[in-house]
């Protein structure tokens, strides 16, 4: 059985409240039956530092990435991990995590491939509850083992692959959320991060640069809707009936920007190129925009 | 291949009796081990290791000619690049300069850490130990 929305003022402004709570709303309902709390971290070892009572772990890396092939995991392995964690297909799952919910963002993304019906994000993530002095804990997470059904995954729907993004040229928006360095090709990463090993700088022709941040507030919770919509409606021109792709370098920051589309701003077909810089700046021959 | 100074080489030999969860345990402890900066370096400016993902300064001093110290800067929130950290002054602090500059800058790959932490993250442990090099050659060169 899953849990009734979060009726937080700030949230029912956003076209889907139902995907976001509020820190209010997590911190009464923790314990509530139906509900799983999932961390999700671009470090893998905060969680083992502390995380929200009763919360438990998923990896983007070691539990979403498949181990072998640059893929998710399978059906099969997708739901041995929702099983062990003691998530059904009625459960309401909501995800936090550092770094302005990247993580959480990109693994809500993921449950979604493979159709879980309620999973919502904990607006502002673990800063926020952090900040707010709320309880954090060391203590392991039991859980009692669910069966969670075999689901194929759906990589039509939200998922956009490289040919994909190919044919999309010149037909609808491209939406690259890098930092504006990385887009214009003047950095092959993040302002910080390590160097990943891309061939080529630049951005796919016709792509418009709103780095993801911009959807933030300083304290990891989202803007406003009102705010947003002067962004991507505004400045970009977009539509909510658009066909819209976004993409970074892997797949993560623009979980996070497809979230505020489909979610907050009720877009209807934006799909996530996870593949990415890290594979366009790589592959062969396909063509690259860079300021001369 | 030149050899690991021999508390590197045990710390190495730990990492490879575990398994994998308990290999993320060991870095965590690692991490927790690590040093707060020494209160004579606040308002300084240290070296960043710009290849770690969050925020990790590194300092290196030489003691009675030869002995080399280390010095390290980061966050709780990063508790990946602390054990990272962690593990290079667990394993070279207190060593001699000829064992720092002689310890093979892909020691890490021995860790068994890359399946779990990612091969790019893992990148950033030869980042630590390259500057801490380089810190100590320029320092011979002055």
């Amino acid at each position: 059985m899953t849990l009734a929305a979060d009726t937080a003022p700030k949230l029912q402004a956003y076209a889907h409240p139902e995907r976001l709570v509020t820190t209010d709303w997590l911190a009464e309902h923790l314990g509530d039956d139906g509900l799983v709390v999932i961390e999700s971290n671009e470090d893998v070892l905060l969680y083992r530092t502390g995380h929200i009572p009763g919360a438990h772990h998923v990896d983007w890396h070691l539990d979403l990435n498949d181990d072998v092939m640059r893929d998710y995991v399978s059906p099969e392995a997708f739901a041995a991990m929702c099983s062990a964690r003691g998530i059904t297909p009625d459960s309401t799952v909501v995800v936090y995590g550092d770094n302005f919910n990247w993580w959480a963002a990109y693994a809500l993304w993921v449950f979604s491939l493979f159709g879980h019906a309620d999973v919502r994000l904990l607006d502002g993530g673990r800063a926020k509850w952090v900040a707010e002095g709320r309880d954090m804990t060391t203590d392991a997470t039991a859980a009692t083992p669910s069966t969670y059904p075999v689901v194929p995954r759906d990589d039509a729907t939200i998922r956009a692959f490289k040919e994909d993004v190919l044919k999309h040229i010149g037909n609808g928006p491209l939406v690259d959320v890098r930092s504006p360095g990385e887009f214009s090709g003047e950095l092959l990463h993040m302002p910080d991060y390590p160097q990943e090993g891309v061939q080529r700088g630049g951005h796919v022709p016709t792509a418009q640069n709103v780095p993801w941040k911009r959807a933030a507030n300083d304290d990891g919770s989202f803007k406003s809707v009102d705010d947003l919509r002067g962004i991507y409606e505004g400045e970009l021109g977009m539509k909510a009936g658009d066909d819209v792709i976004t993409y970074c370098r892997i797949g993560e920051r623009s979980s996070h920007t497809w979230f505020v589309l489909t979610h907050l701003l009720g877009f209807e077909h934006v799909r996530n190129y996870d593949g990415s810089w890290v594979e366009w700046g790589n592959a062969v021959r396909v063509p690259i925009e860079k300021p001369a | 291949m030149s050899e690991l100074p021999p508390r590197l080489a045990e710390i190495v030999g730990e990492f490879q009796e575990v398994d994998r969860t308990e290999r993320l345990d060991l870095l965590l402890e690692y991490a927790n081990d690590l040093p707060d900066l020494p209160a004579r370096f606040e308002g300084q400016e240290l070296e960043r290791v710009h290849e770690c993902q969050t925020p990790l300064f590194v300092q290196t001093e030489v003691e009675d000619g030869d002995i080399v110290r280390l010095y390290f800067a980061a966050p709780d929130e990063a508790p990946t690049s602390k054990g990272f950290a962690g593990i290079i002054h667990a394993g070279l602090d207190g060593c001699t300069i000829d064992e720092v500059l002689g310890t093979p800058s892909d020691f890490a790959s021995g860790l068994g850490l890359i399946e779990v932490v990612s091969p790019l993250r893992m990148r950033s442990v030869g980042a630590i130990l390259a500057r801490v090099k380089r810190q100590l050659m320029e320092r011979a060169a002055a």
